[in-house]
């Protein structure tokens, strides 16, 4: 989350006092990405530093006094919205370290390591879900934010569902008698009635 | 109170050396008002499951309950008529007829129960408002987009006094949004009391549901656990099982 970068969008509609930025910063950003407050101010200071903003009442604290966006810090926004963030580097993922490590050692049923994050990854799908149920409340900026979140983790659980294919596929061959037991307690225990 | 209860249900398919086990021992309760997710790959027996649920298939061994009633011992009348009016079903492909409006396919099932034809259209109407769906009810399902027709199917399915929803896959292949709506529209008929079981690859409507249960080859493999209350959750976003 770019706090400077949101400081000189809400700048971009009007100029604004100091506390009244901090407050629509805030409201924008939801509860999704929790934020030190603090920050507001000191980016703020370094905008105005940097010639990005400006305000006439160099006495008052920065809660107090009038910004306004220059011409540089709207074209630094312009920029900013249309530069694409960096994504052709693979973050390191440790959810697929963790696949590739079990996938290897022969004590290990990968597939139960799987559902394990699996199960974890619907839950908390299952909880952003929850969040935007109430649709006639629901904020525009939150949903955009919950949508966003949604969508990460649904990628997650489809790279497990794939790798889970692509290991019995591959392992099908190797271990004909492969478990399918699970650390739950839904295991088969008799005969049925 | 469960509206709808597997006791440990197993359905074979095929003899002998043919023989395949489609459903191992499942045991499931919806409870009225719960919309219940069962998540698997393909040929899990996620439809399997859902079609001996809804009394489409017999199953091998086990037992089916709906609103207390074991369907073990009833008659095929008796089982058409669970049917009819106490059981509503969505499809992937949303399996209207062709040659009927809007308001003739969501009223078919009370008309075929036996409700007299104007009443049948007036409830009909009813559960297509209920859906946005008033002004569309004399189109014919061609004329209709996608997600109206999925519409369209959904109020067919809780239309009248049905109790148990079961959908298959129910956002075919809508897009995401569209997908999101017809979600909205079976929690909205848990609300009112509808117990509902969704079938899905597909972990973003999976995470609709009140709680999601794991199928593999045939067999419930694991479940979500009840979730946090929204606050637990914002304040604390590791929760939950670590891993």
């Amino acid at each position: 989350m770019s706090v400077r970068h949101s400081l000189l969008a809400l700048l971009s509609e009007g100029p604004k006092y100091g506390f009244q930025l901090r407050q629509e910063f805030e409201a924008s950003t939801g509860d999704v990405w929790p934020l030190n407050v603090g920050q507001v101010y000191t980016t703020l200071q370094r905008l105005e530093r940097d010639g990005y903003a400006e305000s006439d009442d160099i006495d008052a604290d920065e809660r107090q006094r009038n910004y306004r966006i220059t011409s540089k810090g709207n074209e630094e926004l312009s920029h900013w919205l249309r530069t694409p963030p960096d994504l052709s580097e693979p973050p390191r993922d440790e959810l697929v370290i963790k696949i590739l490590v079990a996938s290897r050692l022969p004590e290990v049923n990968v597939h139960d390591v799987i559902q394990v994050h699996r199960r974890y990854l619907v839950q908390v799908m299952q909880q952003w879900t929850h969040l935007k149920e109430d649709e006639a409340s629901l904020d525009l900026a939150f949903a955009l934010a919950v949508d966003a979140e949604l969508f990460r983790l649904d990628s997650v659980v489809r790279w497990l569902d794939s790798a889970d294919g692509r290991l019995r596929r591959a392992n099908v061959s190797e271990v004909p008698n492969e478990s399918s037991g699970l650390p739950s307690n839904q295991k088969k225990t008799g005969v049925a009635q | 109170m469960s509206i709808l209860e597997l006791r440990r249900v197993s359905k074979v398919y095929g003899e002998g050396t043919t023989e395949v086990d489609a459903l191992t021992d499942i045991d499931l309760a919806v409870e009225q008002g719960s919309l219940v997710g069962v998540m698997g790959p393909s040929g899990s027996g996620k439809s399997t499951l859902l079609s001996i649920a809804g009394s489409l298939e017999e199953p091998t061994r086990g037992e089916v309950v709906i609103l207390g009633k074991s369907l073990s011992g009833a008659s095929r009348n008796d089982k058409a008529r669970l049917r009819r009016r106490t059981v509503g079903y969505v499809f992937q492909d949303f399996n209207l007829l062709a040659g009927l409006t809007a308001l003739e396919n969501v009223s078919m099932p009370l008309e075929l129960d036996g409700v007299a034809m104007k009443r049948a259209r007036v409830t009909a109407m009813q559960a297509l408002e209920q859906l946005g769906l008033a002004e569309r009810a004399d189109h014919f399902p061609d004329q209709l987009s996608g997600g109206e027709r999925q519409r369209v199917a959904i109020a067919r399915a809780v239309v009248g006094e049905r109790r148990l929803l079961l959908a298959d896959e129910p956002s075919g292949a809508l897009d995401s949004l569209n997908g999101e709506s017809v979600m909205r529209m079976i929690l909205a008929a848990c609300h009112r009391g509808v117990a509902a079981v969704v079938v899905t690859h597909d972990a973003t409507l999976a995470s609709w549901a009140d709680r999601v249960v794991f199928l593999r080859d045939g067999k419930a493999v694991d479940e979500t656990l009840p979730p946090p209350s929204p606050e637990q959750f914002l304040g604390q976003p590791s929760r939950g099982p670590s891993s």
